[in-house]
């Protein structure tokens, strides 16, 4: 990877995957990511995209793509189909996150997921300050044209996870161009979460 | 995209097999032979004949898919999508389009003379299924020395060849796009046929099937071609094209057609009827109605390593093959892992879509056809 334009999440993704893995990408929009991941870690690709533009943008660059939702698509995969499946900033936006959130668990090994953090800094501070519901880097709509339908946290996020016995396998904290190291829930705008089956540790 | 450029004069051609004893055994357990099918090419096949695609037509289709028959200013009934630079591109791909059996545009079917008589078959021709169909095209693709297609692509029941194709001869087909089709004929879609095959046989001029001497039936066939027609356009389509309209400004307070649509269907309906046989009408429609690949078992079979890129295309005002049908079909490769695209094209078109969206399949054929071509040469 030498492009220096490539997405900071999707830097992250590309080195979270092994070569040769099979990928399944949760609104995978224009295929980017996965083109990414073909060419560099020569994956086996599959994608789910809503809007039948990204779907033409996606079989030009040779993908497999099911055009329809999030929600829809997944039910039919054996389960453990796939290495990875990633929901990248589409979690936020699918109706039912609890049953899209156990079928990626179902028909992958492990699932990468990476949304918006709700409480970076300067949400709070629209939020407390200015009294007005948040518009960031990784929230950039208005109130009233933003797909997202849920709003969470990175401590959401995480505590999700433990009551729900989710094995957290990794987390990654991002800023605009480089990772967060202290105080992620405060000053990351992103984060990305690498979930697997508890199972996989006990 | 390059307009105006098509390929040319073309010519059909005749391949006849299954001479007696060696009959083709159809899928009804009777004997068929000897079979002639008509068909046409495109394009050159290369060296080690891996560039052909089989081109498979919906009920009223035949073998003349692209270019022109000398005298003719009408091109074949998909040229939009193969010729030089199309979706099917006669400069990298030989393209192959035949007739079905039990058709009436050169291959045998009901209208054909049978050998043992020596008149039309008539009702005497068997019943036949898609299957049936697909065996068929299999001898023509041998005597052609084509071991490997590389794609087989077809709408409607073009699509259910397609997926025959991939049930009866895996190892045969590289790629298939089964385009705006169903796994099964739905009790919807069979009570159409039926109503257009009751029209048919309604006619007095029908005479049981034997009216080869006498006269066509030419009333019932327009008719059940009217109703098709119907079911191949969408609410939405039909107010565009004619809204209310009426073909003298006023009304005429009398039966004889007077709205634009009432028009439409019967100059369809008449034109029909002069290219068409009512038999083979009645043969086609029951073929489509006898197609069951569900559940998925019959389409790849549990126990075998299917091997085929799918590009599947549904329509969304498509209501007489409903997209949740390409779902299904979707559905039924998911589970065995076989590698799948779906699109459901947003067109107002209904059901002739798939003739005539052309922009849209092109860009998802081009790019997928190039993705296969890629991956054998990867393989090598």
């Amino acid at each position: 990877m030498k492009d220096n334009n490539i997405r900071l999440d999707h830097k992250i993704i590309f080195k979270i995957i092994e070569p040769g893995s099979s990928v399944l990408d949760l609104g995978c929009a224009g295929g980017e990511l996965l083109d990414l991941l073909v060419k560099g870690k020569k994956i086996k690709a599959r994608g789910i995209e809503l809007k039948e533009e990204d779907i033409y943008r996606c079989v030009e660059k040779g993908l497999s793509v099911f055009h329809g939702d999030i929600e829809g698509g997944l039910g039919e995969y054996p389960d453990n189909s796939f290495d990875y499946v990633i929901l990248n900033q589409s979690m936020q936006e699918t109706k039912k996150v609890e049953f899209v959130l156990q079928e990626s668990l179902r028909v992958g090994r492990k699932v990468i997921i990476g949304f918006p953090n709700f409480a970076y800094i300067r949400s709070r501070f629209d939020l407390f300050f200015k009294g007005k519901a948040p518009v960031t880097y990784s929230l950039p709509y208005s109130w009233y044209e933003s797909p997202n339908i849920h709003f969470l946290s990175i401590k959401d996020f995480d505590n999700y996870c433990r009551e729900k016995k989710i094995d957290v396998l990794k987390k990654y904290y991002l800023g605009k161009s480089t990772a967060v190291r202290f105080f992620p829930n405060l000053l990351a705008i992103n984060a990305i979460f690498v979930i697997g089956k508890s199972q996989v540790s006990t | 995209m390059i307009k105006d450029k098509n390929i040319g004069t073309v010519e059909t051609e005749y391949f006849t097999f299954a001479r007696h004893p060696d009959e083709m055994i159809l899928g009804s357990g009777k004997k068929l032979g000897p079979v002639t099918i008509a068909y046409e090419t495109y394009g050159r096949l290369d060296k080690d004949k891996s560039n052909a695609i089989l081109v498979v037509h919906a009920l009223s289709g035949d073998a003349h898919a692209a270019g022109f028959h000398k005298g003719d200013k009408k091109p074949g009934w998909w040229d939009n999508m193969i010729g030089p630079g199309k979706a099917f591109d006669t400069e990298k791909y030989f393209i192959i389009c035949s007739n079905v059996i039990g058709g009436c545009s050169g291959s045998t079917g009901p209208s054909s003379s049978d050998p043992e008589r020596g008149r039309p078959y008539g009702l005497d021709f068997p019943i036949i299924t898609i299957s049936d169909m697909v065996n068929a095209q299999r001898f023509l693709i041998d005597h052609l020395g084509i071991e490997k297609l590389l794609c087989v692509v077809g709408g409607s029941m073009g699509g259910m060849q397609v997926l025959q194709w991939a049930a009866s001869y895996p190892d045969r087909v590289i790629s298939a796009v089964p385009i705006a089709t169903a796994v099964k004929h739905s009790p919807q879609q069979i009570a159409f046929n039926e109503v257009g095959r009751q029209a048919v046989m309604s006619d007095p001029a029908w005479r049981g099937g034997d009216y080869y001497g006498s006269g066509k039936p030419e009333r019932g066939l327009a008719i059940a071609r009217m109703i098709g027609h119907i079911t191949y356009m969408s609410d939405e389509s039909m107010e565009e094209k004619f809204s209310r309209k009426l073909k003298n400004g006023s009304y005429n307070f009398s039966f004889l057609p007077e709205f634009e649509v009432e028009g439409y269907l019967h100059y369809r309906g008449d034109n029909f009827v002069k290219r068409f046989d009512a038999n083979s009408y009645l043969y086609i429609t029951k073929a489509i109605d006898y197609f069951d690949l569900s559940p998925g078992e019959k389409l790849i079979p549990e126990d075998k390593e299917v091997n085929i890129n799918f590009l599947v295309i549904a329509f969304k005002s498509d209501w007489l093959y409903p997209s949740y049908q390409s779902r299904e079909i979707v559905r039924f490769l998911k589970t065995r892992n076989i590698d799948v695209t779906y699109c459901e094209i947003n067109s107002t078109y209904g059901h002739d879509a798939f003739l005539l969206e052309s922009k849209e399949e092109t860009r998802l054929l081009k790019h997928f056809l190039n993705k296969i071509c890629s991956g054998i040469k990867n393989e090598r």
